[in-house]
């Protein structure tokens, strides 16, 4: 009985997304609205100054991908060093936290085997690992492993790595997320939560791509268009591009328009 | 009863009143009301007129009997036959079940301090019948030599008659429960009534009143015994998932599933070796239970050792719920759940249950305090959590310190604005914008030092937002230090 649902389950999934293993047919910013490829391993970067962004990120992901029920897993660093997680923040992000399960496991080790188990879990929607430092444990091995378990189980697996160094890995896209300035609001408040995202590598597809992106929670979409005309980008539109620029050949414009972009604010 | 009400408490008299026609009467009364010269029937204002300081509850029957019916589950640890005598009596049947005891006496008193743990004042007689234990647990005073001549010393308020015909025996003479037995019963018996006859020849013994123990559903509990120890766990293994088919059988009779179940291994040299698992939902999945009795063995710190073997594995449902074989027929979005459930519970036994974790709102309005994360497994119904207003950025971080880490204001704006350039973690942050403050008080109704928090949502000029609060107002204190709470996404 067991697998007979498991097996709706998937057959639902399919119908729903597209093929269960769709990762590269996809259109380079089809996360922007669709979230990443479901049933596949991603990896989300970002260093200890950005962990925040990251995690509001791999949030916004889900959310777009429409992933849920999820299942935060941290390690015992993530909570010392990053702090707790704050459910009404993550409400506020567009989260159901009331099918939220948040596991603490004590190191990296415990972490992967944890994973490994949550991974096959068919009435999962998401999974989301989330370590701090290098963590060498989470290698090649152990990525692939996670990999297989995702492609069969249809969970979508996202490896938040705080502080690390990328490593070869077998996830299907690798990528970089650090804090962006928001559009502020009336009275100089803060606006909404805003990204700078770069697609470091990705499996069989185009990589080295950026975004400036805002979180839409209303409409659970990242949208890039706000970035071009507004206030904030004052005069350098073309270096906050509306879609995907590869970073190799414009690195240096990037970190022109990011250099005027402190200026003007 | 309110049993917390009497524990560790200091000499306050307590009364319990009921209304009935013609006013407030006390009903039941503790130990200093007793000392004090109060008694069970008088009006409230004559017991307040006489002891001004006497705390007053309301007396709830039901909650009495409730209280009883879960002492006497408890009893059943010494005895299956437990009779309820209302409203604060207790009758067990421990004929052969004191061996584990070594003597009635043992027992008596292990079961006198465990419910004077829970702060209850036990009076305890033994008899032969259940009506003179009963009687001379209420009413045995001096005491004598055998149960015979302590049954003869009882008042005759010990016989349990109407009040009428306790102060007729009175007005007549007789007592004690001996005066009367020495008259011939047919006199008794036509002057008192037949009850009281009858109640006599309980007392003395030669009739039998039954004990009318509680109806209980035994617990279901499958257990296998060896001549021959087994010496592999591998094999114990096989013998449990063949008890747990055992268990699941019978539970499916009742249209129960388990949620606790224990598994014991009982070593040929005496050891016993407990395995205990939880699951979220009563279930009747043998595939499951093995599968978390394996995590489960697992996890422990010392691996099961058989030893020289193990002569009985036992396996007992410890808790049971309803489960209807509909509820089995999961689809869809439930069956997903159910999944989750499972995984929950596999993982909850493997690292301990608080790790695993939902979370679960909580009506206070200091952030910290606003929210709680509780076992997976145990969780409540979910809380709805308030929806966050549209187009409204989050007001909330979604990582929160705790406690907030102090942070260096090194450029204060205005005395009301939060500081233009901040130190935190050795790194210097220049504010962009802000908003705030939003003002969160102290809880003061818990504690009046406590300051107030200015919050403020801050932005810093590479794009990072923080939730940082001053803490106290310039009117509160001098230099009032500022920490940073949380961060945004």
């Amino acid at each position: 009985m067991n697998e007979s649902s498991a097996l709706i389950a998937r057959l639902k999934r399919i119908a729903t997304t597209g093929m269960p293993t769709q990762g590269d047919g996809r259109p380079d910013d089809a996360w922007l609205t669709q979230g990443m490829a479901k049933a596949q391993l991603h990896e989300v970067f970002a260093t200890v100054d950005d962990a925040a962004s990251a995690a509001g990120f791999s949030v916004a992901s889900i959310l777009a991908a429409r992933a849920a029920p999820v299942m935060w897993m941290r390690t015992e660093a993530s909570e010392r060093q990053g702090g707790r997680l704050h459910a009404t923040g993550l409400v506020e992000m567009g989260l159901d936290v009331s099918s939220l399960v948040l596991v603490s496991v004590e190191d990296e080790t415990s972490l992967l085997r944890a994973a490994a188990d949550a991974a096959r879990c068919h009435g999962l929607g998401t999974l989301l690992m989330e370590s701090w430092g290098r963590a060498p444990k989470i290698d090649l091995t152990a990525t692939r492993r996670l990999m297989l378990a995702a492609e069969a189980s249809g969970v979508t697996i996202l490896n938040l790595r705080i502080g690390a160094e990328p490593v070869p890995s077998a996830a299907a896209s690798r990528w970089q997320v650090a804090a962006c300035r928001s559009r502020p609001l009336e009275a100089d408040a803060p606006g909404k939560p805003a990204f700078d995202i770069e697609l470091l590598r990705r499996r069989g597809g185009q990589a080295g791509l950026r975004w400036r992106v805002e979180w839409d929670r209303d409409a659970n979409i990242f949208d890039h268009t706000v970035f071009d005309q507004t206030a904030f980008a004052s005069g350098d539109s073309a270096a906050l591009p509306g879609t995907g620029i590869p970073v190799a050949a414009d690195r240096a414009v990037a970190d022109d328009a990011a250099a005027s972009v402190r200026r003007s604010g | 009863m309110r049993p917390h009400l009497f524990v560790g408490r200091a000499e306050t008299p307590i009364a319990f009143v009921e209304s009935v026609s013609g006013g407030v009467r006390l009903k039941a009364l503790d130990r200093e009301a007793v000392r004090a010269g109060l008694e069970p029937g008088l009006t409230l204002a004559d017991a307040r007129a006489r002891v001004p300081e006497l705390e007053v509850y309301e007396h709830d029957a039901h909650a009495d009997h409730e209280w009883l019916e879960r002492l006497a589950d408890g009893c059943q640890r010494y005895t299956p036959s437990v009779a309820l005598d209302e409203p604060d009596g207790l009758i067990l049947d421990i004929a052969g079940c004191v061996h584990e005891f070594e003597g009635e006496r043992r027992l008596a008193a292990d079961l006198e301090e465990r419910l004077a743990r829970r702060g209850l004042l036990v009076r305890h007689a033994f008899g032969d019948t259940p009506d003179t234990a009963r009687a001379l647990a209420r009413y045995a005073g001096a005491p004598a030599p055998d149960e015979k001549r302590a049954v003869k010393r009882l008042p005759v308020a010990a016989l349990g008659l109407d009040v009428d015909a306790t102060t007729a025996l009175s007005r007549a003479g007789l007592k004690t429960v001996g005066d009367v037995m020495a008259r011939p019963l047919a006199t008794i018996a036509a002057r008192f009534g037949e009850d009281a006859a009858m109640m006599i020849r309980r007392l003395d013994g030669s009739v039998k009143g039954p004990i009318v123990a509680r109806r209980t559903v035994p617990r279901i509990g499958v257990e296998r015994r060896f001549a021959e120890p087994i010496a592999r766990t591998e094999y114990a293994l096989e013998i449990l998932a063949e008890l747990a088919t055992e268990a699941v059988a019978q539970l499916a009779d009742r249209h129960e599933g388990g949620r606790r179940w224990e598994a014991r291994l009982f070593r040929a040299d005496g050891l016993v070796q407990r395995l205990r698992i939880e699951t979220s939902q009563a279930t009747r999945d043998v595939t499951l239970l093995m599968r978390l009795l394996r995590e489960r063995i697992d996890s422990l710190a010392d691996p099961l050792d058989p030893g020289f073997g193990y002569d009985l594995v036992r396996l007992d449902v410890a808790l049971a719920e309803r489960l209807d074989a509909s509820q089995l027929k999961l689809e869809g979005g439930e069956a997903r759940k159910g999944e989750v459930a499972q995984l929950v519970d596999q993982l909850g036994t493997r690292l301990g249950r608080v790790r695993v974790r939902r979370f679960s709102a909580r009506d206070s309005h200091i952030p910290e305090q606003a929210e709680l994360l509780l076992p997976a497994a145990e969780a409540p119904a979910p809380t709805p959590w308030i929806a966050p207003e549209t187009s409204e950025p989050p007001l909330r971080p979604i990582y929160l310190f705790d406690p907030p880490q102090p942070i260096q204001s090194i450029m204060a704006e205005v005395p009301d604005g939060p500081p233009h350039r901040f130190r935190w973690r050795r790194t210097v942050h220049d504010v962009a914008h802000s908003e705030g403050p939003e003002r969160i008080a102290g809880e003061w109704w818990r504690r009046q030092d406590i300051p107030t928090r200015d919050y403020y949502r801050i932005e810093d000029r590479r794009g990072r937002r923080f939730w940082i609060f001053r803490h106290g107002l310039y009117s509160e204190m001098e230099a009032p230090r500022w920490y940073l709470h949380g961060i945004f996404a």
